[in-house]
This record gives C-alpha cells, sequence and structure tokens, in this order.
C-alpha cells in the first residue's frame, strides 16, 4: 500500500468519524460551529502525526506488555506541548478550545492509530496515516460544525447566510448535534451505496 | 531491530526512560512558552481594560488594587489621564448557568457604566454567551451609561429596568449581579480614597456633596 493511499484511506473509507465513528466526545462536544470544528481537527492532526511518527520509530523498543501505557506517556507529551504553544501564540483559538485539549489524550482515535498501524508500521507510513486521519477528522469536524452552525444560527465562519431568527437553537445545543451527524452519516453511507 | 523481550527489568528500563524523556522535554517547553503565556494573558487583560475604560495614560495593571467586599477580593484597575482620576475597571464574578461568569466593568468617576467585557464564561453558546455583546447593544438590554449607585441593575422580568438576554435569564440575572457586585467594590474603593487622602475632587460628585451638606450643618 503506498502512502497517498493510506493517506486516502483515512480521509475517505475509513474517515474516523463517519466511518469508524471513533472519537465521539470531542466530535459533538467542540462542533458547535464551523471554527472550532476545524480548530479541533487540527489539533487532533497534530497530535496524531507527532505520535504516529514517535511511537512507529520507538516500536522496538518498547516491550509488549508496556506499550499501552508508553503510547499513552508520549501521546500526553504532545498533548501537554500543544496545549502549551497554543495557550502562548493563539491565546484566542485557546480560549475557545482550551477545555478539550486535554481530552485528545484520552481521543480513541489517536490511541487507536497508535495500536493499529503505527506499532506495526515504519514512520513514513505512519506519518501519512497520522495525516490522512486527522486530515479525515478535521474535514468531518468541520462540515458537522458548519452543518450544526448554519442550521442553529444561521451562519457560516461566522458569516451570515440566513437572518438569525431561523436559527433552531437545538442544533447549538447537545441533541443537535446527535441529530446532525446521524444525517451526516447517513448522507454519507447512500453516497458511498450509490458509488 | 529485535523487538524488546517482555522482562520485568525491560519493562522497568523502558517505562522509566520514556517518561523521564517526556518530563525533560515538557519542562524546556514550559520554561519556553512560560513568557509568551504571561505576556499573552497580560495582553488579554490590558486589551480589556483599555477597551472598557478608555483614554487612560497611566498604566492602570500596574496600579491595581484589591478592594474585599463581603470577603471577596474584587481587583481594581484604576484609570487616570494627566494624573486626574477618570474611572476605573473592575472584575468581579458571579454563577451563571454553565458556570462561573467573570466580566470586567469600567466606570467613568461618577459611577456611570462606561463598558465591559466578558473575561470568561461557560454559559450555552448561542444562548447565554449573547452576553458578550447583549449587553451593550442600544436597545434596552444595554446598562451603558446606567449607574448600579443610583439603583441596582436588574432584569425586567425581576421588575428591574434591563431587558434580559432572551430564553436566558439565569445568564442576565447572573450577569447583573457581577455587574452590581463590581460597583460595590468600586464604590467601596472610592470611599477609602477620600478617607485616606481627604481630597480628591471630581472622584464622585455624591461625596463632595455630602461634604457639603456636611459644611452646612456645622455651620448652623
Amino acid at each position: 500500500m503506498n502512502n497517498f493511499k493510506v493517506m486516502m484511506n483515512g480521509i475517505v473509507k475509513e474517515n474516523p468519524t463517519f466511518v469508524l465513528l471513533l472519537g465521539m466526545c470531542p466530535t459533538l462536544g467542540t462542533t458547535s460551529s464551523a471554527v472550532n470544528g476545524m480548530g479541533m481537527g487540527l489539533a487532533t492532526l497534530f497530535v496524531l502525526v507527532c505520535s504516529n511518527v514517535v511511537i512507529s520509530a520507538i516500536k522496538n523498543l518498547i516491550p509488549d506488555m508496556v506499550r499501552i501505557p508508553s503510547f499513552i506517556v508520549v501521546i500526553a507529551s504532545f498533548v501537554t506541548l500543544l496545549q502549551m504553544i497554543m495557550q502562548a501564540y493563539v491565546p484566542a483559538l485557546y480560549a475557545t478550545l482550551g477545555l478539550f485539549i486535554p481530552l485528545i489524550v484520552v481521543n480513541c482515535i489517536v490511541l487507536g492509530r497508535a495500536e493499529a498501524f503505527a506499532a506495526k508500521n515504519g514512520p513514513i507510513p505512519s506519518l501519512f496515516d497520522g495525516l490522512g486521519m486527522g486530515l479525515g477528522f478535521t474535514i468531518a469536524l468541520t462540515l458537522l460544525g458548519a452543518v450544526r452552525e448554519l442550521l442553529g444560527t444561521g451562519k457560516i465562519f461566522s458569516v451570515g447566510l440566513l437572518p438569525e431568527q431561523y436559527g433552531m437553537l437545538l442544533f447549538v445545543l447537545a441533541p443537535g448535534a446527535f441529530i446532525a451527524l446521524g444525517y451526516l452519516i447517513a448522507l454519507i453511507n447512500k453516497l458511498k451505496a450509490n458509488n | 531491530m529485535k523487538k524488546l523481550e517482555s522482562s520485568l527489568k525491560n519493562m522497568l528500563l523502558v517505562l522509566t526512560g520514556v517518561t523521564v524523556i517526556s518530563v525533560a522535554l515538557l519542562a524546556f517547553m514550559n520554561e519556553l512558552t512560560k513568557g509568551p503565556i504571561e505576556k499573552a494573558n497580560a495582553k488579554a487583560l490590558s486589551d480589556a481594560v483599555s477597551m472598557v475604560v478608555p483614554g487612560f495614560d497611566n498604566d492602570p495593571i500596574a496600579d491595581k488594587k484589591i478592594q474585599t467586599v463581603d470577603g471577596v477580593d474584587y481587583p481594581i484597575y484604576p484609570a487616570t489621564k494627566q494624573g486626574k482620576y477618570i474611572g476605573a475597571a473592575v472584575e468581579s464574578t458571579s454563577m451563571g448557568f454553565g458556570g462561573e461568569l467573570k466580566v470586567l466593568v469600567g466606570f467613568d468617576a461618577d459611577g456611570n457604566i462606561i463598558d465591559y467585557s466578558l473575561l470568561a464564561h461557560s454559559e450555552t453558546p448561542g444562548l447565554g454567551s449573547k452576553a458578550a455583546e447583549w449587553f451593550k447593544n442600544g436597545h434596552k438590554g444595554s446598562i451603558k451609561g446606567l449607574n448600579p449607585g443610583k439603583a441596582s441593575l436588574v432584569v425586567t422580568k425581576d421588575g428591574g429596568q434591563v431587558d434580559a438576554i432572551t430564553a436566558s435569564t439565569i445568564t442576565s440575572r447572573a450577569f447583573l449581579s457581577a455587574v452590581n457586585k463590581a460597583y460595590a467594590a468600586f464604590a467601596d474603593k472610592d470611599a477609602h480614597r477620600d478617607a485616606a487622602s481627604g481630597a480628591t475632587q471630581n472622584v464622585v460628585e455624591h461625596a463632595d456633596s455630602m461634604a457639603v451638606t456636611k459644611d452646612s450643618i456645622s455651620i448652623k
């Protein structure tokens, strides 16, 4: 499997949100607007790429029985790094996403890819796997955020498309996240079936 | 390279090694980002202060005072222009719908609200989060120019004069209570100022008028 295929696999065929249904907590929690969804997606992308590369590079040094704690330490270190960097250089984004950044540690996509891909492949394919999965997650979160923002407030990326009074508040709140996600998955499955 | 065996010695060594490396890395990054983080936080605060009490030429953050009212500390950032006191920004918190609501309120020297800034909140997005703008727009919900010293700010639903955010009465109440508390701290601070320095003119008008009545009594 070449690297491009590995990457596309993460974006389309095994999209973490729409196909694998992994990492639902940040997916539902952070997508109240398109910008928030995208920010969370990109933060996860960064952690995923770094942890995948490092874990695949050191996989032979880690005895099997302690691999999960070792992976978690690596992932948690990168998340903390990211948190400090964001707090220092993009405080505005940190103010909106700050609460969710530490949750990347327990995002099952990151540990899942470490276990299922990085622990079995070399650093280069792992890099592309991390990129693909991260992009797939980012696209899914941005899409979901955009749908919820449009239906909830009539805006996309804070640009007003519909008059605000047509916004259905339900979609900004948690139940709307489930409903919107359900319909998006249904739509994607339908499109896939047609192909 | 062959995979390391899961012997006790290997496991201990590897886990310790991984932890030591990541601790070292994090400690290094912590040192590196400490400065910028402090700067970013200070900038966010000074931006908020210059928004709520514009036109000062001192450094309100450096002149910060802590005022305690009912056992709660309120940071106050006094603003002066050419040595003349023009108002202060007061930080105040209250319990909102989703958690703590932290607001910075700017008062002019007479206690009228100039502007405010929502520093931190965890209100419902799309509902309570509107508090960031709602109370400054030019409609009945606006608190700009009001003076909590004359009448405490209360939402219309509770018989007050300020329109609550649609469908977010709890947030609105919490917000107004934070503003009222901020005013209490602000007014208290002035009282202390007067007591301490004796004559700081143009601080609060009613303080002056009180002094006048006192004088007239003593004349009688």
